[in-house]
């Protein structure tokens, strides 16, 4: 099809490659006809491909999945066998350090350092994963429930809408902290608390974020256009505006996974963490670690450093998320 | 103005109504029961039968319930198990020494994040730019109470610069009127009491102050990059006003608009934070009683100091929501 498109008058200025050049130049600054249009996920990633902090976020995090999933096998140590103790060179006021043998030396109760540092990030992704994810369950269904009554439901819907979110608000009346407390002070002292705490903590995030994205795009004409074709209005909401509206909310996903896991450590340093210190997580490692501060540092500075590297990654790449989603900035 | 707040006090109304019952729940769904939740583990059998009593806990769910928010009311907020005294006391105790610490996090959050901020969108893509949005990424990622414990460790236990626990040097002799201790020995003219106290406050601020200071740090310069590219501003330096004109009169007064509105977020992390750094530094306010409450299952301290805070809250994001009106002059209208 292209040949038979008729091209612009022939250029006769010069003979030659310059008229081949200047024939080549005019085509390409012709305007094309886009064919697949602009979708806001294609621009975002290609947006996001050229931002440094989303590049370095996502290398962070590679790494840190890497670790988690493969790290594990590969350890030196059992990350549970107290052996510093049986071998005795655990001593009142003296951990060893680094040594040959066992690269970050031992911990308080004689384990490996290293191997506990290496398994602990599996735990710590994991312990992320799973309260940003009830978070994430629990939040966007509310959010969506009021979300789809309000923007669709006519009177009765705001109704519904103000009822949920009253309750949501609720949870948004006590500082996170304090409401992590009370929710882990139901369940007693273990990691599953403090998964749902931190979980129920970001409900009311998720909830309102996924609400107001989803009453803005309740107000756009594709949904006015599809209501007066006859689609079902449960068709609209779940079909249409839901797939619309997730964007701010995986953005919100990335960046609870940072604040998740520092939370997770806070918790642990509070003792509502899981008490039996075998399996390492690295919040646990660090609230641990905090009485043995001026004996060795390092037990409590490499679990630091892993959440704090951890926790930049996933923010870096949150913010970047944001700024490539923001439909403001396409051109 | 007048009916705006009173309708905002009202919607705190059903909020409070709704926390209660929370409260209520939560207090029956506690392990062990209420009995155990609220004598602890050595209740003797008298006073168990007293509490099921008063509690009414053979009686219904609703005379129950009722009972309770008519204690509540009367601002009965129950015994401390391990300090046997009312948590009403021990929360009026404690809380100037928290307000001084979450007024100090504030000063240093503001104080050094606005300025910052402002600097930072001036000179977009300096160093000062990227170290400071570097530094605020860096601060929300920053655990609260490992900062603190290295803000300790350097500052005070080896330069010594600053003390190491406490919110005053036991061997001062300071007397205390409100408990504030800065306000009391400025009150009493005891400059050195207050001096001390103010000591004290400066690393346990500094920590605390690492969240909301990066948050402000961030807002603000987003904020003043938008209003420096708005039209008034080019208009004023077209004017020729000068940049200290220019700044003071037209960027800061708009660009401070978000992180006013963000005060009633901060106000909620500082308190999170509180728990988390007074611990730390034991410093004895709330917060570090509420860590002793968890550790000894305390649980009418628990309940009764998180019902206070969440009042507390409530009327700071209030005030909050007010002031936010009085300053930009658009909200009043709509």
């Amino acid at each position: 099809m292209r040949s038979t498109i008729p091209r612009g008058p022939r250029m006769t200025l010069a003979p030659g490659k310059k008229k081949e050049k200047l024939d080549r130049l005019a085509e390409l600054s012709a305007v094309r006809d886009d064919e697949q249009g602009v979708s806001l996920w294609r621009e975002a990633m290609r947006r996001l491909r050229r931002n440094p902090s989303a590049i370095v976020g996502a290398a962070i995090l590679v790494i840190f999945v890497l670790v988690a999933v493969v790290g594990p096998f590969l350890v030196p140590f059992d990350p549970v066998d107290q052996s510093g103790i049986r071998e005795g060179v655990i001593k009142p006021g003296s951990i060893p350090g680094s040594s040959a043998e066992h690269w970050l030396g031992y911990d308080h109760q004689g384990r490996d350092e290293f191997s506990r540092l290496i398994v602990g990030a599996r735990q710590t992704l994991i312990v992320g994963i799973v309260s940003t994810l009830i978070g994430l369950t629990i939040g966007v269904t509310i959010g969506g429930i009021a979300g789809a009554a309000a923007g669709l439901g006519g009177r009765w819907g705001r109704l519904i809408d103000s009822v949920l979110m009253r309750i949501v608000d609720m949870l948004l009346s006590l500082p996170s902290l304090l409401l992590a407390v009370s929710v882990a002070a139901l369940l007693g002292p273990s990691l599953t608390t403090v998964m749902i705490a931190v979980g129920v903590v970001s409900v009311p995030i998720f909830a309102r974020l996924l609400r107001g994205s989803m009453i803005a795009q309740a107000n756009r004409d594709y949904v006015l256009a599809a209501s007066s074709l006859g689609v079902r209005k449960s068709r609209i909401a779940i079909s249409h505006i839901v797939p619309n509206s997730l964007a701010p909310v995986i953005v919100q996903a990335t960046l609870t996974l940072a604040t998740a896991i520092i939370e997770v450590a806070a918790l642990s340093f509070l003792g509502l963490g899981n008490p039996d210190s075998t399996q390492p997580e690295w919040g646990l490692m660090l609230a641990d670690a905090q009485v043995y501060l001026d004996v060795r540092p390092g037990l409590a500075i490499y679990p630091a450093l892993g959440i704090i590297i951890t926790a930049l990654g996933f923010t870096l790449l949150g913010e970047a998320m944001r700024e490539a989603l923001d439909p403001k900035l396409r051109r | 103005m007048f009916r705006f707040i009173v309708r905002r006090l009202l919607q705190l109304i059903p909020t409070l109504f709704g926390l209660s019952i929370l409260l209520f729940i939560w207090l029956h769904r506690l392990p062990g029961g209420p009995e155990t939740a609220l004598l602890g583990e050595r209740g003797t059998p008298e006073s168990r039968a007293a509490i099921r009593e008063s509690l009414g806990l053979n009686e219904s769910v609703l005379i129950q319930y009722g009972r309770f928010v008519k204690r509540l009311v009367q601002l009965d907020l129950g015994t401390s198990i391990s300090t046997k005294r009312s948590v009403t006391t021990e929360f009026l105790q404690r809380f100037p020494g928290t307000v001084e610490l979450t007024i100090t996090a504030m000063v240093i959050a503001i104080g050094v994040g606005i300025p910052l901020g402002y600097l930072a969108a001036r000179r977009r893509g300096s160093f000062l730019d990227q170290f400071s949005v570097g530094g605020s990424l860096l601060g929300t990622c920053i655990p609260i109470f490992f900062l603190a414990y290295v803000l300790k460790a350097i500052f005070a236990e080896n330069l010594g610069w600053f003390p190491t626990i406490g919110r005053q040097d036991a061997s001062i002799e300071a007397t205390h009127i409100t408990n504030f201790f800065v306000l009391d020995g400025i009150l009493t003219r005891e400059w050195d009491a207050a001096a001390d106290a103010i000591w004290h406050l400066v690393l346990p601020g500094v920590a605390l102050a690492s969240i909301p200071l990066a948050i402000i740090v961030r807002i603000t310069r987003a904020s003043v990059l938008e209003v420096l590219g708005e039209d008034f501003v080019r208009t004023a330096e077209a004017k020729g006003l000068t940049e200290r004109t220019i700044r003071r009169r037209h960027v800061l007064r708009n660009a401070m608009l978000p992180v006013a509105t963000s005060i009633g977020l901060l106000t909620g992390l500082l308190l999170s934070g509180a728990v988390l750094t007074e611990t730390v530094f034991a410093f004895s306010g709330i917060g570090a009683f509420i860590k002793d409450a968890i550790s000894n299952l305390d649980y009418p301290v628990l309940m009764g100091f998180i019902m206070i805070i969440a009042v507390v809250f409530a009327l700071v994001n209030l005030l909050v929501d007010v002031s936010y009106s009085l300053i930009d002059p658009r909200v009043r209208v709509r």
